[in-house]
């Protein structure tokens, strides 16, 4: 199918099977391989985009449903001058990243979180975040970072609401 | 170089401490805006996609394997061992032993062993020319129970003082049993390797690996080709934690006899299902200990065994027992010593580094077992592990006199402090009391880690870096070492650039590529930092001498970047060499007996106490950790942010190996090899996590450091077991601690619990 | 990631008509909504058919809303929905708990309580406390021209391990909760997981009582669950042994022995043992009707 979709505020297009998996539309079609695979089942977070704005597991996609849709990834966090955004100036101050490999679907996840809390406890970061796995840090520095990211965020800095794509 | 001046401690010098500081990561952007590229990242132009076809039998004679690709024949290749064979390949892992395959041959010894490779233009294609792949079996027998293997990988003991006499002057002997399970390293990234087909003489492999001139040997001996022939470098990776030590030589065996097959490119990328089945684990094992106490409460002799399941073939088995074996009877003073160690074979897949490479294993055993001496000697389970932990000076089970042995007591005393273990203990049981069905308990471990390779490990490995004059004042490092997660690549900026008094941002360095780097050993047994780190401190004590000379002035002091750019370029003018590099040298003057077990097994230690702080549910028998503190000498942290992200992580994957993480086999095959089966973690399991740095230097580490990725491990399951023990005053001897044995151990304890 | 999603057809239908049409056809569509469980088999090469019926453009199968008989909550309705909605918080405040105990944020955006129901894993999240709710689902099918519904209660959904009622040209619709279930009657719930987030139940437990005032008994209970047997089940001993008696810990006891005695047939498996399913499956009782009931649960310690 010719799949139409907007892509860190881009217009995309691709053609491709309707059932391929959203990540692979994304890694091999568009070449964004920021989104990563590390189970194929849900289960691990490394593959989390947000889809109109919505933390999905890109692993779970099927590339139909994408279909005139807005995707957020790794990729889109940062303003188009390069300059961080919030969560992942925090990451970096902090230490949340250490091998990388989990990080660009924990950045989405929480910058899903911030957009949503302005002050999120402990205990509301870690539920969110509990569908993405890091085997490196015990999370302590995640979850800090998410934090000082959501107390530093003011109204309409850092991340861009995605904006739906007319249907 | 200078051995002399190495011998003498690294101490900081630059005007600007960067030592110590918390400079900004090297590749933590990369890493950040998903620019990082990992092995399936690269973009391979014509790469084909090479599946493995593994045995579904633990153990099986091969009668026939047929190829009959049918129409997808015309698009891939097939390579078994009898191929590999016939083109005069040596079909060895060269590790150790010599003794596994990289493709079975007439026989498997393990499920999951690689019988054939297929590649194939997609993976789909890929995926069916494999299904035609043919294997005919005969199984035959497996041995699965390594408690009942007979067959012997490695043996080794220890034998200090009279342990016969001990016992039989004790006031009490105490002995208990120990087990624990595998242990899945489960990195988020699964292993994977792109490799070419020789092109001008050489064949190239990039990929997820801790070790890079590991996988180089291991190719260099499979293809019978010089050193210069084959070169191996590194991609982002995304873990390691042991699981990428020694399994990517297969990996990137597998990659390059495709690669030389179909004449293309080839991606071997496992996804997590074949990554979990296939590649290694920790150890389980079977620890047995015989204590014997005086009356009070000083060990007087220590007997114990250690049995730990290698899998099917050596790989690195035999240094995993050794280690096991040397950390066995603790950071604690015992004058009369015996422990046995034994590691077998079973049809399994090998068992291979992890974490801690058999000191977890063992310091779960010891600190599970010295809670039940306690109570058996009546006494506090604090003041037991008090009495009897090592002083500086005092000696281990082989007999080394460790200067800094001290530093364990310091740690306990950290850690209880912090925890405020007595106070907590009286909350808790009030906190009993008034649940009617949530129970509150403590637990506490002490335990040690020799950073390094064991006994004369590293005087045979010498190690080797080498730092490079770039332009504009600036150094390189190179090094083999491998950035894993850890932060390799800043903590050796930070050395060079303090012993040089440079900026952190005038030294560069490289990802690790074996046709540029020197072999600077692999990356592995906390040797990072207090290894590689003091040879790259001596080669920068070398490169201050070189160019200090040259304009002379003194050595020694602080350059400013103009004035080194300034020497650098004189030194280059006048035909000097751009490369000065250093090897390792003995300056701790480290001497260990390799038959006897006696000496100095390791120049260094890091000592640590973990408290454990737990609820379990009565009514679903669930743990909740409510806190883990945990206290540790680690000579300097060269950069105190990514030193505690180490420790961490690390105590965090002895919480999971402590609760959670399970390894369920069926015919010898692993039955849950997928993450929503195999428990890790996730934060909202992770408990809050308090950590006290000692910072005691090393004489002979860069700026006193010692290593510490291993150690948190070590240390924090027999922690979080001793809490739920304490919870509900039963008794547990095996890891993990799941609610289904927690049950059977609360139910076990009182007869009437098990109601009609 | 095994097998070849690219030789997999899809189809898209916009109204709930077409796509009981492609039910109907002899090639018959798997239906898709979320993908959470669907993908998951995929992923393993285990593709349960070559033909995809995409339900996510059917709006006819989203939407919560009261109707005269009580709740309507569209198949497609999402674990997040269910947290997020005031009118699920107000009337069954236990289906949103139950929701928040669904894997983690990304799965609960996407899976819904139709997929679950639909898939039939005897370790479905949604089921035991639907069942309990005394839920029906509501089933449509194509005749000729007509779209024909069918209302079919919860408790004879299940038939098998992973086999419902619902033909293979019925299509899952909604939800359907009775207000008779929702006024006058309490619930409680637990999930134990294999941890507790991102997990596969080992077990699950819903328990509703209908409490009478004077003199105070149990009028009436409703208990089922989930990964103890082929299918999500009701207790129906355990709820027939609690009907006419005070709400006491002898009575919490009474139910979890005729719930050990008759209801559940825990096995082993990869997540837990049958021993332990059965001891904690009548804890799990006793504690949620101790809650409900307002007695303190006589559980050993």
């Amino acid at each position: 199918m010719k799949l139409r979709l907007e892509v860190n505020g881009r217009p995309r297009s691709a053609d491709v099977p309707p059932m391929k998996r959203l990540l692979d539309v994304l890694r091999d079609d568009l070449r964004l391989t920021g989104t990563k695979e590390g189970c194929g089942e849900g289960e691990c977070g490394a593959c989390a985009v947000l889809l109109d704005g919505e933390l999905v597991n890109s692993c779970l996609v099927p590339a139909c449903q994408a279909d005139r849709r807005a995707v957020t990834t790794v990729e889109g966090l940062a303003a188009p001058d390069g300059s961080l955004h919030p969560v992942q100036q925090a990451f970096w101050e902090k230490g949340g990243a250490q091998c990388g490999i989990c990080t660009p679907g924990m950045l989405v996840a929480a910058v899903a979180l911030v957009e949503r809390a302005r002050r999120p406890s402990d205990a509301e970061i870690r539920e969110w975040l509990a569908g993405n796995l890091c085997r490196c840090t015990g999370y302590v520095k995640i979850v800090e970072a998410v934090a000082a990211a959501a107390r530093a965020r003011r109204p309409g800095a850092g991340a861009r609401r995605p904006k739906r794509v007319k249907r | 170089m200078a051995p002399a001046r190495a011998a003498v401690r690294h101490l900081p010098r630059a005007p600007r401490a960067v030592v110590g500081s918390n400079v900004p990561r090297r590749e933590g952007l990369e890493k950040l805006t998903g620019r990082a590229l990992y092995v399936a990242d690269l973009d391979v132009p014509g790469a084909w996609w090479g599946v493995t076809v593994r045995s579904p039998h633990a153990r099986a004679r091969i009668l026939s394997i047929e190829r009959d690709l049918g129409a997808d024949g015309a698009r891939a290749v097939v390579v078994t061992a009898e191929d590999l064979l016939r083109a005069g390949r040596d079909n060895v892992v060269h590790l150790i032993a010599d003794d596994q395959p990289f493709l079975a041959h007439r026989s498997v010894e393990h499920a999951e062993e690689a019988v054939a490779l297929v590649a194939a233009p997609t993976r789909e294609e890929a995926e069916r020319a494999a299904a035609r792949v043919r294997v005919r079996y005969e199984p035959l027998e497996p041995v699965l129970d390594f408690e009942r293997a007979e067959t012997i990988h490695k043996t080794c003991a220890i034998d200090k003082g009279d342990v016969a006499a001990a016992f039989a002057g004790a006031a009490r002997v105490v002995e208990g049993t120990y087990r624990v399970g595998h242990q899945e390293h489960a990195y988020i990234e699964p292993n994977g390797m792109v490799a070419w087909p020789r092109i001008d003489g050489v064949r190239l492999v990039r990929g997820s690996l801790q070790c890079p001139f590991y996988v180089h040997a291991a190719l260099t001996r499979l293809f019978g080709e010089p050193a210069e022939a084959i070169r191996v470098a590194q991609t982002s990776t995304g873990g390691g934690f042991g699981g990428k030590e020694d399994y990517p030589d297969l990996v990137a065996g597998h990659a390059a006899l495709l690669a030389d097959a179909c004449g293309r490119p080839v991606r071997l990328l496992y996804d997590r299902a074949e990554d979990m089945v296939a590649t290694t684990k920790r150890h389980p094992g079977r620890i047995v200990h015989r204590t014997a106490l005086d009356a009070e409460g000083r060990l007087l002799g220590m007997d114990v065994e250690v049995l730990l399941d290698g899998g099917a073939y050596v790989t690195l088995s035999p240094v995993v027992l050794s280690r096991a074996v040397i950390h066995a009877a603790g950071p604690y003073r015992c004058a009369n010593v015996r422990i046995r160690g034994r590691v077998v074979k079973t049809n399994t897949p090998p068992n291979g580094a992890f974490r801690g490479f058999g000191v977890p294993q063992v310091a779960f055993a010891l600190e599970r077992h010295l809670d039940r001496v306690a109570r058996a000697a009546g006494l506090d389970r604090v003041e037991l592990r008090r009495r009897n932990l090592l002083a500086d000076g005092e000696t281990t089970a082989t007999g080394q006199a460790v200067i800094d042995a001290g530093a364990s007591r310091q740690a306990l005393d950290a850690a209880l402090k912090r925890s405020r273990f007595a106070a907590t203990a009286r909350a808790h049981a009030r906190f009993n009391r008034r649940h009617a069905h949530l129970r509150r308990g403590l637990g506490l471990a002490c335990f040690f880690h020799g950073s390094g390779f064991t006994g004369n490990g590293e005087i045979r490995l010498a190690s080797e870096v080498a730092l490079e004059l770039l332009e504009g004042g600036r150094v390189r490092v190179l090094a083999a070492a491998t950035e894993i997660g850890q932060g390799t690549r800043t903590v050796f900026a930070q050395i060079v650039a303090q012993v040089l008094g440079l900026p952190y941002e005038a030294v560069e360095t490289v990802d690790p590529d074996t046709a540029l780097v020197p072999d600077s050993g692999p990356t592995v047994a906390s040797r990072t930092v207090p290894i590689v780190g003091r040879i790259l401190a001596d080669a920068a004590r070398e490169l201050d001498a070189v160019l200090a000379r040259r304009v002379g002035r003194p050595p020694g002091r602080p350059w400013t970047r103009r004035d080194f750019a300034g020497a650098a370029a004189l030194h280059l003018d006048a035909g000097g060499e751009r490369r000065v590099t250093a090897r390792f040298s003995n300056p701790s003057g480290q001497r260990f007996d390799e038959t006897r077990y006696v000496g100095d097994a390791y120049a260094a230690y890091a000592w640590a106490a973990a408290v454990a702080e737990v609820e379990v549910d009565l009514t679903s028998f669930e743990t909740r950790v409510l806190r883990v503190v945990a206290a540790q000498d680690i000579g300097r942290a060269i950069h105190p942010r990514l030193a505690a992200g180490q420790l961490e992580g690390g105590l965090t994957q002895a919480v999971g190996w402590a609760l959670f993480e399970e390894v369920v086999a069926r015919d010898g095959r692993m039955a849950n090899g997928q993450l929503t089966n195999y428990i890790l973690p996730t934060a909202i399991e992770t408990p809050p996590i308090e950590l006290v740095v000692l910072e005691r230097p090393f004489a002979h580490g860069p700026f006193g450091a010692k290593g510490i990725g291993e150690l948190p491990m070590d240390g924090g399951a027999p922690a979080v077991v001793n809490a739920i023990a304490d919870a509900l005053e039963i008794d547990l001897d095996r890891l993990p601690a799941t609610p289904e044995r927690i049950a059977a151990a609360w139910l076990a304890a009182r007869p009437e619990r098990r109601r009609a | 990631m095994r097998g070849d999603l690219a030789a997999l057809e899809v189809l898209r239908p916009r109204r709930l008509a077409e796509a009981l049409a492609a039910l109907a056809d002899s090639d018959r569509p798997c239906p898709i909504a979320g993908g959470t469980d669907l993908y998951v088999a995929l992923n393993e090469g285990r593709a349960p058919a070559r033909r995809f019926l995409d339900l996510s453009r059917l709006d006819e199968l989203t939407g919560l809303e009261t109707t005269p008989s009580g709740l309507r909550l569209g198949a497609r309705t999402t674990y997040t929905e269910l947290r997020a909605s005031r009118l699920v918080r107000r009337r069954a405040p236990v289906l949103a708990e139950m929701a928040a105990s669904v894997g983690a944020i990304a799965i609960q955006n996407r899976g819904t309580l139709g997929g679950s129901l639909g898939n039939a894993s005897p370790a479905s999240d949604p089921a035991p406390v639907l069942l309990a709710l005394d839920a029906a689902v509501e089933l449509a099918a194509r005749d000729g021209r007509r779209v024909v519904r069918r209302r079919v209660p919860l408790d004879r959904f299940f038939i098998g391990y992973r086999e419902t009622a619902a033909r293979p040209d019925e299509l899952i619709v909604a939800v359907l909760l009775p207000s008779s279930a929702l006024e006058g009657w309490r619930y409680a719930y637990r999930k134990v997981g294999t941890r507790r987030a991102q997990a596969i139940s080992k077990v699950v437990a819903a328990v509703g009582l209908e409490l009478g005032a004077r003199p105070r008994r149990i009028a009436a209970a409703r208990i089922a669950y989930g990964s103890m047997a082929p299918t999500p089940v009701r207790a129906r001993a355990a709820e027939a042994a609690l009907a006419g008696r005070a709400p006491t810990s002898a009575a919490g006891r009474a139910a979890a022995r005729a719930l050990l005695a008759e209801d559940l047939h825990p096995i082993d498996d990869l997540r837990s043992s049958a021993d332990y399913r059965a001891l904690v499956a009548g804890r799990l009782l006793e504690s949620l009707l101790g809650a409900l009931g307002g007695f303190r649960p006589g559980l050993d310690d």
